[in-house]
């Protein structure tokens, strides 16, 4: 049975309906992202499924999964909190912003908080150089942006996500 | 004459809406081309225009389109709106704030080119634009501007948003119809080209957000009136992204041929703390570091100055500037990293060459490295240079040949003894 089919019947069939029925490999990437959308990580399951409904091998489809810097093979924080620090950011205080965020957290680059909320990640140009220090936050099967910013308005966007999590955990429950 | 053609948000109200956009004559082109004219009148105005691609390569918009067969079908169209060029934030303003006028844009080409479905691709990051572009399709579907048999015409147009996922060369046209296909985002070898083997080996035309967002505009007032802006060889406005040590970074939409000083100065509102301007990358991290000499400041921004006079070709026109406190072996360390980074490891002069000049250039950041190693990232460089399949390689390598030749001094500074 597929499982990612299963759980999100229409998500599939939606996807699968943008594009010319001999070419359903073109599903993968937002097939991929279907598939991040509980756990924030791509299950071997996953690729089997993702395998299945696009009549590709699994090895295929592990391959556009490494290949992808916003998909993840491996489990992270709940929020991966994703910090530009290219040129342009850079020139406005990018490193000094993810030192300090570092810091702050207890944690570093690729590393996730005990409790496992959150990942810092240093990624490459968000497209937001004129509202440097700035980071995106991956998860939920969410990204959001968020610019102009210092670590303190930094952490109060953490609480935010805490607060989030904590609310749909409680829902779930 | 009003200040902006494509960032109109500015000034007209609600733009961002169907009705907005309808209130100010929106569709009203889309609608008069399908019912009377040709889809050959539609490419001949374009033509005609001048229009050049914004993406960086400033290739004439007209000419792409004109090279689709008419005895291979179907057609496909392609926007590309993965804007990943460090400094370049200018699709994304657009895209949120005026996307009808894009959307617009990329129907007209559709219909010149007798396309029946088109792709939008965006960067994966752009999750949050791709939903509303998605709902604003919808909307277009329900208000009869999308679908099957267009205002009675036997014309039928369908789009489709399809988010990358943080690739920096899937911007690379080639690479982003591989990516659409479910593939690694690698560029192909070419001939044969898009127009003719494109998406799944069909006819293919891919612009750029902002050269789809000038199209209503050309149609509705004709190709004299777009001519009235901008130079003789590189017509209309854009939209410069200023970043870096500026008082006002952001968008800027100016006539081409506009000074850098004016841009850097006027617009810009100079250079913070009373400093003093170093240098100037007209087009990202892929620049030509560019000395900010009076002459340079002068430089007027189009598709031939900056090249003619310091080998610095505009691209994107994403201007970042860089005051006297920056070391600009420092600067090429981050440009390096970002390519190292970014090279989809086809090529190996681009995926060994972007690989040993990060290394290179962090050792003498961190002050390990010698007199030797300036040269021998010099070399790399030029080993790379005209190599590869696509233009990343190349571009992997401007910042540091230009940075050792204008700059040695600030790399000599960190070597240690």
């Amino acid at each position: 049975m597929n499982e990612l089919q299963k759980r999100y019947p229409e998500d599939v069939a939606a996807i699968l309906k943008k594009y010319p029925p001999e070419f359903r490999r073109s599903a993968i990437m937002p097939l991929l992202y279907l598939a991040q959308r509980q756990d924030g990580h791509v299950s071997g399951r996953s690729v089997t499924d993702i395998a299945e409904l696009t009549g590709l091998s699994t090895t295929d489809v592990t391959s556009v999964v490494g290949f992808y810097t916003l998909f993840h093979a491996e489990a992270g924080g709940r929020y991966r909190i994703q910090v530009c620090t290219d040129l342009p950011c850079a020139l406005r205080g990018a490193d000094d912003f993810l030192a300090l965020l570092q810091k702050e957290l207890g944690i570093s680059v690729g590393e996730t908080t005990p409790d496992g909320m959150f990942t810092i990640e240093e990624v490459k140009c968000l497209a937001a150089c004129h509202r440097a220090p700035m980071f995106q936050v991956q998860g939920d099967g969410d990204i959001t942006y968020h610019e102009h910013q210092t670590v303190e308005s930094a952490m109060q966007v953490l609480k935010g996500l805490r607060q989030q999590a904590q609310k749909s955990g409680k829902e779930a429950a | 004459m009003s200040q902006y053609l494509l960032l109109r948000h500015r000034e007209l109200p609600d733009l961002d809406k169907l009705s907005g956009y309808r209130a100010q004559g929106g569709f009203e082109t889309f609608k008069k081309a399908v019912n009377d004219m040709s889809p050959a009148e539609v490419l001949t105005t374009v033509k005609e225009s001048g229009l050049r691609g914004r993406g960086g390569a400033g290739f004439p918009t007209g000419l792409k389109w004109g090279f689709i067969p008419n005895n291979l079908w179907p057609h496909y169209v392609v926007a590309n709106a993965d804007e990943s060029e460090p400094g370049t934030f200018k699709d994304r303003e657009i895209l949120e704030n005026n996307s009808f006028q894009f959307l617009e844009g990329l129907m007209l080409a559709s219909f010149a080119i007798q396309a029946n479905v088109a792709y939008i691709y965006l960067r994966g990051e752009y999750w949050q634009l791709a939903k509303q572009l998605d709902r604003q399709i919808a909307e277009l579907e329900e208000a009869g501007l999308l679908g099957k048999d267009l205002f009675g015409s036997d014309y039928s147009l369908n789009l489709y948003t399809h988010l990358g996922a943080g690739a920096y060369i899937c911007g690379e046209e080639t690479a982003l119809l591989e990516s659409i296909e479910g593939k690694l985002g690698q560029p192909r070898l070419r001939p044969p080209f898009p127009a003719v083997a494109g998406l799944y080996g069909k006819p293919t035309v891919i612009n750029n957000v902002e050269t789809l967002a000038n199209v209503p505009l050309i149609i509705a007032n004709g190709a004299a009136w777009y001519r009235s802006f901008g130079t003789e060889k590189s017509p209309g406005t854009k939209v410069f992204s200023l970043s870096g040590n500026v008082v006002n970074p952001g968008n800027y939409e100016l006539p081409l041929g506009t000074t850098f000083r004016e841009l850097i100065y006027t617009h810009g509102g100079g250079i913070p703390h009373g400093r003093k301007i170093k240098a100037i990358m007209a087009a990202g991290a892929s620049s030509t570091i560019i000395p900010a000499s009076e002459e340079a400041l002068d430089t007027p921004m189009d598709y031939e100055e900056p090249q003619a006079r310091f080998n610095a070709p505009l691209g994107s026109a994403s201007v970042i500037v860089m005051d006297e406190t920056v070391n600009m072996a420092w600067l090429v360390s981050k440009t390096v990293n970002f390519f190292k980074h970014e090279s989809c490891g086809k090529c190996t002069p681009c995926r060994e060459g972007t690989f040993w000049m990060n290394r290179i250039s962090h050792r003498l950041v961190s002050g390990n490295g010698s007199s030797a190693d300036i040269d021998l990232l010099d070399h790399v460089a030029h080993q790379i240079q005209g190599k590869c399949l696509c233009a990343l390689g190349e571009f992997s390598t401007m910042a540091v040949i230009s940075g050792v030749e204008h700059f040695r001094p600030d790399f000599e500074t960190l070597v240690g003894n």
